[in-house]
């Protein structure tokens, strides 16, 4: 090792990135346009959710229901005149739920009750569906009990959850939506960073050029990492600042924590960008790989959009493979809870052990050999 | 008109080539695609399986015992432990040892028996807002359930009413159903973004793009000798992913291969043409890579595959009318799930091939500026 060499090295890596803006553009202007659509553009928020509604014989039962949904903040419901225009809207995507109320609906519910109320979602969106039934579901249940109440029956006793959500009260997504976004983004700029570089002199042919001078093999990977590294940190600290100052995304935890998080996860990250690059050694294939391996496992195994504890066991050792899902957990603390030791300790460590991996594999497998 | 043919398909034949003449470059683009589909398959689902919660309850009574019993036998949690303090019960969720917490007060059996309504308090771990505000719903019904029991027990009158819920499409509301054709259109974009995307930089990059403009091809003939493969290629891809969809995954296809081919056809018309546009105006494949994920990024976000497009802001809403992912995604969901057949996805239809063309007449004009 060589304080000169690697100097040199380094700036030979930084007039690169100078000629070639993108690089820069990967570590700035790709956080910027991915916070600003996220931010502005994801939202997981409740609205208002169309229902089509067909009452066969309106009277002054199916009338209170229907206030009542009318009233619930999650409905925004329509009349329709019969069962096939109702069903027609639904398929069209007019509305997402076809609640039908027969035409015996008051003669049943006064002649020994259990009435029965149709209620028929579109399934396809699974996760939608289950959330208007869920609604629709409290509906019924206030709705009986101001029943039971207007009829002078005796309440129906009934359990109410009280439920709190911490950290993220109101359940705002951006709150969450955005620490988990840095996790991708820092993922990927860590993997297209560095995926290239080392496959770029082997195609170019310059690595020969560099294999005849006296640098060793930890000056060049290092003179590779440092200035990547910089550049990387740079993009994290502009994508805090968006967070906080520009969607007010609480950082109850310390700067200094987010930040060492943050260097440990780059350095994790370049340097399975440097395992791809050195082992890859075509553009095109190491192109391949770090989009495969970096942005879709960062995505959906890391645990931002997807539970990891919901998931089959197999995939759930798998994921520990992927450094984003570690930091997603940090970042989430570190942003709505706070510095919670254990849970930032316990994901620093299987971090560390990544990185370790991956450094030494791209130590290792790289040599100053042609063939 | 025979010559230009006979021009296009020997390009088409030397891209093919190129890419499937090494033996990586071979295996990055057949081997991940299968793979990520089985993984993610796996691992993408909004159903909660298994989420850990810890109990605090003050009250000895068989009704409490009734409730809990019911979250434990429920397949969405798993009782983690029963605490005895509220410092335990905070710790577990600090740690993020459990995701929900039960706290139950002193008088909860007694309450409900004397025909008082009754809180539990329910605590979620927000940082993780996502399977928080999924969690929410379970516990709503199975609360709403365990009241419904309670209420036919005790009064002995049934309720003037009940809700019956029937979902279309995905009777079982599986969310595996709807992100599963997800991937597919995902996976499908992927590859043949990157085979259009890097096969002018390359080119370019090392030089031999100029070589092409010296033969008697126009640029009309070079778009489409470079087109073609990258067409080919997603077709391949996509075949394969509905395949394993279909016959792994066993997700039904009830609607027509008809639809879905011409669906996939339009939208990788659009995905070839954007890459072919985005490749001839990078210099080096590390620009077309950027470019490649500048677009597929906000392309996989804003298309409504995870987060519904009707809950983005409206200005957001005007912006995926852009993105082809989003007209591929319901073109996939309508044919797997709806039974749809040409009629019903033609609304998707003629938006990607006005994307589609448009692309390709810009990506012609960028090949021209080359000359």
């Amino acid at each position: 090792m060589n304080g000169m060499r690697l100097r040199g090295l380094m700036r030979k890596e930084a007039y690169e990135i100078l000629r070639d803006p993108s690089s820069i553009a990967i570590a700035f202007v790709l956080p910027l346009a991915l916070l600003l659509i996220f931010g502005y553009g994801v939202s997981l928020d409740a609205r208002r959710i169309p229902v089509a509604e067909v009452v066969a014989h309106p009277s002054q039962l199916t009338a209170s229901f229907l206030a009542e949904l009318q009233h619930s903040v999650w409905f925004r419901p329509t009349v329709y005149p019969d069962r096939a225009s109702a069903r027609k809207a639904l398929l069209d995507g007019q509305a997402e739920a076809i609640l039908w109320l027969r035409s015996d609906f008051t003669r049943l519910s006064y002649r020994g009750g259990n009435a029965p109320i149709h209620l028929t979602v579109n399934g396809v969106d699974a996760n939608q569906a289950r959330i208007i039934q869920n609604y629709v579901n409290g509906t019924w249940l206030v709705w009986l009990q101001q029943e039971a109440a207007r009829q002078e029956a005796p309440p129906a006793a009934a359990v109410i959850p009280d439920t709190r959500v911490w950290f993220n009260p109101s359940l705002r997504s951006r709150d969450y939506l955005i620490p988990g976004l840095i996790a991708i983004i820092m993922t990927l700029i860590g993997a297209l960073l560095t995926a290239l570089v080392v496959a770029r002199e082997w195609e170019r042919g310059t690595m020969e050029g560099i294999m005849v001078t006296p640098v060793g093999r930890t000056e060049i990977l290092l003179g590779k990492l440092v200035p990547y590294f910089v550049m990387g940190m740079g993009g994290m600290i502009l994508s805090t600042a968006m967070a906080v100052f520009l969607f007010d995304v609480p950082l109850r935890g310390s700067l200094l924590v987010l930040l060492g998080t943050a260097m440990l996860f780059l350095l994790t990250a370049l340097g399975m960008g440097l395992v791809i690059s050195v082992l890859a050694r075509s553009q095109f294939v190491a192109a391949m790989v770090a989009i495969v391996t970096t942005f879709l496992p960062a995505f959906i195994l890391s645990g931002f959009l997807f539970d990891i504890r919901s998931m089959p066991n197999v995939i759930q050792i798998l994921t520990r493979a992927v450094a984003a899902r570690y930091f997603v957990t940090m970042l989430q603390s570190i942003f709505l809870a706070g510095d919670v030791w254990p849970v930032i300790l316990r994901n620093a460590f299987g971090m560390a052990v990544l990185c370790v991996v991956f450094l030494g594999i791209a130590l290792l497998r790289f040599r100053k050999r042609l063939d | 008109m025979r010559l230009t043919f006979q021009r296009v398909v020997a390009l088409s034949i030397k891209e093919l080539l190129a890419l499937l003449r090494d033996a990586a470059s071979r295996a990055v683009l057949i081997g991940p695609p299968i793979i990520q589909l089985l993984v993610f398959g796996y691992a993408a689902t909004f159903d909660l399986s298994h989420v850990p919660f810890v109990v605090y309850t003050q009250d000895q009574g068989q009704l409490s015992r009734d409730l809990i019993a019911r979250f434990a036998g429920s397949p969405s949690f798993e009782l983690l432990r029963v605490v005895h303090s509220q410092s335990a019960l905070e710790h577990a969720i600090d740690d993020q040892a459990a995701l929900m917490a039960m706290d139950i007060g002193p008088r909860f059996t007694s309450n409900l028996e004397s025909g008082r309504p009754t809180h539990v308090q329910i605590i979620l771990d927000g940082r993780d807002s996502n399977t928080a505000g999924l969690a929410i719903g379970y516990v709503q019904s199975i609360v709403s359930a365990f009241n419904a029991s309670q209420i036919a027990e005790h009064q002995g009158l049934p309720p003037p009413a009940v809700l019956l819920d029937r979902a279309w499409f995905n009777p079982n509301l599986d969310s595996h159903w709807f992100i599963i054709p997800g991937i597919c259109g995902i996976l499908t974009l992927l590859e043949s973004m990157l085979a259009a995307g890097l096969s002018v930089a390359r080119e370019r990059e090392m030089g031999t793009f100029d070589q092409l403009l010296v033969t008697p091809m126009g640029p009309a003939e070079i778009l489409l000798g470079k087109a073609l493969p990258g067409f080919l290629i997603g077709a391949a891809e996509g075949t394969l992913v509905i395949l394993v969809a279909i016959f792994w995954f066993h997700i039904p296809f009830t609607g027509s291969f008809l639809a879905l081919y011409l669906g996939l056809f339009c939208f990788l018309l659009a995905t070839v043409g954007i890459g072919l546009m985005l490749s001839s105006l990078a210099k080096t494949q590390q620009q077309g890579l950027l470019g490649v994920f500048l677009f597929m990024v906000p392309a996989i976000v804003l298309s409504g595959f995870a987060t519904p497009i009707a809950n983005m802001p409206l200005a957001v809403q005007y912006i995926t009318w852009l993105d082809p992912l989003r007209y591929f995604l319901i073109v996939l969901r309508a044919s797997f799930l709806e039974g749809a057949g040409v009629s019903r996805v033609w609304p998707q239809l003629w938006p990607l091939a006005v994307i589609g063309t448009l692309s390709m007449i810009v990506a012609g004009k960028l090949f021209r500026r080359l000359y």
